[in-house]
């Protein structure tokens, strides 16, 4: 175990089992397909952090003198259509929930793995479209779409974006379906519901989500295309459509869809603070069921995106009272967190500081979510900075830290290695100062009335500082995300091998090698324990590591 | 109406604050107390079905409080006086067009009095614009197709932003104005020059152009509703609806007047859609308005252009 250099005779495992890009482009085994994901977001996510970092760096002068105008307008939208679609959403579900939610429950793999290489060949498509529109032209109506804007006034490539994003939706759609199934049916014998591990109570509540919330995005871009193409009066009022509907659709799977993105990223916190405090998870049912809480009433708040859009006043007070609803479960996560941590025994490893970074940039951007529902205070930071840096410290400051932590936390597990834990730890504190310094500022920003999406903001020279500070941030968070990609690849050559239970953790993942054999168990386990069961792993021997049967 | 947005904003703040302030005092407080020492083990605990309660249902009440305030400040937001003075505004790619009761046009400017509620009756010529002026905490969308309204009250002279808030396009960031606030006596000299006459003599004289009186006669003899005092009133539908006659209605009777048609009339009125332009449609919109003597201040009465002429002048006196 401590030999340094790669073994010569290695078990077998999923990852030395076949060789040769078919093994890999035919696989149907659930961990090589998140691994395939896993370069494919990567892929997405440095385009889409290439676009912020030109947006960025436009902003640090008020003149409009990097990029141009139209060209500032396609680099705002492909960043958002970037992140969003092709990293965010797919981000923990198709990565660390196709690894894991099979091995979690106990099963060899998902209920149906063609589909969920075709789940994969789909995203793969909807990806290679999505960058063929980009690299012949792009599109300049922020990811939002906005008719009559989207589809009667601007000429750019609306169709071929609204069909890239089509096709990836089905992806989403195949895997949450594959995980609704698995966890119905396919959980190990003594498996039950009150046993699974937080984890997977937070996929199957986004597996819902994704079921139902995105066939309604789908049925939207089919509309913006009719009306584009065929000039069906839908959403313009010119040909008697309403432009409201369009925000309404819009915004029915696109609430949701920030659900998508920050559940999964708690259960994956879930289980880190559980591990790294060596205790069971407080409350552990009404973690569970505020993740189902939060997926229904998730559904019931989209027009808070509408205050000012013109929808009637009370309307927007029912939406509003919604909206704080919905806020109470997260609440119960947070403090459920916070309690757990009391009275354990707190170890700082990466995943750990990573789930710290989550809790604290959470918080915050939960907080100012109660700004944005109140309703007198939303019509003066709607479409202001307040709003970027409000759903940045949710879907980066929330999804995007949990999606590392977790990317830590079982990298030994993925990958059979480990990875340099200094390193590690520097690189999710860099992350942290450097989230903060671009984001905060915003905040501020926003509030003194900065709008979003403004290329040139000459005419009010008053904000620069903050832009500037914003910016500094920008490079400082590139960093930081640069240096986990490095040292994950250097550690998949020169890592020493990971044992199969590296941090001593409760789950059924942790029970078999690593990497897992394609099959994932020897035996198919016998479940006779509850999740977290962290006093029996720390009673006997503390350094006691259960091994494959 | 900014003083209102700013209490609500600092009480936020405190609550949101002192949230932060308890969750991260005890994330440090026990990730330092309860840090890993070699020997000592983890307490197992299971949860708390009444801690869970408390810390469900004291935030749920905090967030009602909230919910609550910020509530009645949009109502306030949302609901204009009624003796606002009303400025037309239509927005188009990329420019802001404001047009006084009055008949002062302006461009990507707008100057009011200070101390005076003004109401923007707004619309957009082609896609999403938002009316925003940060400094009095508005704003509102404008839609194509449809009037949506907003005000404000300036409260100290001084040149506000103006800005667009919705993405409407290539120079969406070139949207950008300035709200001018005078007091009452520069406001007046402003206003004296370069008036083209009020909004609602336009209107009366594009409803002329067009031949609206044709049908829309004084008495009740024309082939149209009779429009004296229809503005602000019920009005009964062909469908057994009743509605109250505001700015939308009457846009919507110009553009689509098969739509919502008065009960008793037959549907032989032709559709303006493209033939008379925002400016127009808010002329006629002003001038049907006008016709209204319900509403006694301001817009209302600029159907007598003298008596308002009357009453700004002696406004101006007094600040002299």
């Amino acid at each position: 175990m401590a030999n340094p250099l790669p073994q010569p005779v290695e078990r077998e495992n999923y990852l030395n089992k076949e060789y040769g890009v078919w093994s890999w482009l035919l696989t149907t085994d659930h961990k090589r397909i998140a691994l395939l994901y896993l370069l494919s977001i990567t892929f997405f996510f440095f385009i889409g952090g290439f676009f912020a970092l030109l947006i960025r760096l436009e902003l640090l002068t008020p003149a409009g003198d990097l990029v141009q105008a139209d060209t500032y307008n396609k680099l705002f939208t492909m960043h958002g259509m970037v992140m969003v679609f092709f990293f965010l959403i797919p981000s923990i579900p198709a990565v660390l929930g196709n690894f894991l939610v099979p091995l979690m429950v106990g099963a060899k793999d998902l209920a149906f793995p063609r589909i969920n290489l075709l789940s994969w060949y789909l995203y793969i498509i909807g990806g290679v479209m999505m960058l063929h529109c980009m690299l012949t032209g792009g599109v300049d109506t922020g990811w939002t779409f906005y008719a009559p804007f989207s589809t009667a006034f601007t000429n750019t490539k609306i169709v071929e974006a609204g069909l890239a994003i089509f096709v990836a939706g089905f992806s989403s759609i195949l895997t949450g379906l594959n995980f609704v199934v698995t966890i119905h049916r396919m959980r190990a014998p003594g498996m039950t519901w009150s046993r699974l591990p937080l984890f997977i109570w937070a996929h199957y509540a986004t597996s819902i989500i994704q079921l139902l919330g995105t066939p309604v995005i789908a049925i939207t871009i089919v509309l913006v295309a009719a009306e584009r193409t065929l000039h069906l009066g839908i959403f313009d009022p010119k040909l008697g459509g309403d432009p409201l509907l369009f925000q309404h659709l819009f915004w029915f799977y696109s609430h949701p869809a920030v659900y998508i993105m920050i559940l999964p990223a708690m259960g994956v916190v879930t289980e880190i603070i559980a591990c790294f405090s060596r205790k069971r998870i407080f409350g552990y049912h009404f973690v569970a069921l505020s993740s189902i809480a939060i997926a229904v009433f998730g559904f019931l708040v989209w027009a808070h995106h509408m205050f000012v859009a013109g929808i009637s006043i009370y309307a927007a007070l029912v939406f509003s009272f919604l909206s704080y609803a919905v806020a109470v479960p997260s609440a119960i996560k947070v403090f459920n967190w916070t309690a757990t941590l009391y009275k354990g025994s707190i170890h700082y490893d990466a995943p750990m500081l990573y789930a710290f970074g989550f809790l604290g940039l959470f918080t915050i951007g939960g907080l100012t979510g109660l700004f944005l529902a109140a309703l007198g205070i939303d019509v003066h930071v709607t479409d202001t900075y307040f709003v970027v840096a409000h759903f940045h410290y949710i879907m980066v400051g929330g999804a995007v830290m949990g999606y590392l932590g977790g990317m830590h936390f079982w990298w030994p597990k993925i990958s059979g290695r480990l990875y340099p834990e200094g390193w590690a730890r520097l690189a999710a504190l860099i992350v942290f100062i450097g989230f903060n310094l671009t984001f905060f500022p915003q905040f501020i920003l926003g509030y003194m009335g900065m709008p979003r999406r403004y290329y040139d903001y000459s005419h009010m020279p008053e904000f620069q500082v903050l832009n500037v500070l914003s910016t500094a941030g920008a490079t400082v968070l590139g960093v930081g995300y640069l240096l986990p990609m490095i040292y994950f690849l250097w550690s998949m050559r020169y890592g020493k091998p990971a044992p199969d239970n590296p941090w001593n953790a409760a789950g059924l993942e942790w029970k078999t090698t690593s990497p897992p054999p394609t099959f994932n168990f020897e035996e198919e386990p016998v479940v006779t324990w509850e999740a977290y069961n962290y006093d029996e792993l720390d009673a006997p021997h503390p350094q006691e590591v259960p091994v494959a049967r | 109406m900014a003083g209102r947005v700013d209490a609500l904003y600092i009480f936020l703040l405190i609550v949101c604050g002192m949230m932060t302030l308890l969750i991260f005092v005890c994330l440090i407080y026990f990730a330092a107390r309860y840090r890993y020492r070699p020997g000592v083990r983890a307490e197992q605990i299971e949860g708390s079905t009444p801690l869970e309660i408390v810390w469900s249902t004291i935030p749920f009440l905090v967030f009602m409080v909230i919910f609550g305030w910020g509530a009645v400040v949009y109502f306030q937001e949302r609901t204009p006086p009624r003796d606002a003075t009303e400025v037309y505004v239509v927005a188009k790619q990329w420019m802001w067009k404001l047009e006084h009761a009055e008949g002062q046009r302006e461009i990507n400017e707008l100057h009011v009095p200070v101390g005076q509620d003004v109401k923007m009756i707004m619309t957009s010529q082609d896609v999403i614009h938002s009316f925003f002026v940060p400094a009095f905490r508005i704003k509102q969308d404008v839609l194509p197709g449809r009037y949506t309204v907003a005000w404000f009250r300036a409260t100290k002279p001084g040149v506000y932003h103006l800005f667009c808030a919705e993405y409407c396009g290539t120079q969406h960031s070139g949207m950008v104005g300035d709200v001018v606030v005078m007091e009452p006596a520069q406001y007046e000299a402003w206003m004296n020059g370069g008036s083209t006459g009020p909004l609602s003599a336009t209107g009366e004289k594009v409803f002329a152009e067009l031949g609206c009186s044709t049908c829309h006669r004084a008495d009740a003899q024309g082939r149209g509703p009779n429009l004296q005092g229809v503005f602000g009133k019920p009005v009964q539908l062909e469908d057994g609806r009743t509605l109250v006659a505001d700015e939308n209605y009457i846009r919507e009777c110009i553009l689509d007047p098969g739509a919502k048609r008065v009960k008793g009339f037959q549907p032989i009125m032709p559709t303006f859609q493209g033939l008379v332009s925002e400016e127009q449609v808010n002329a006629l919109v002003a001038y049907i308005k006008s016709l209204s003597p319900a509403k006694p201040a301001a817009a209302g009465a600029d159907k007598t252009s003298a008596s308002t002429d009357a009453n700004r002048n002696s406004e101006g006196s007094q600040v002299e």
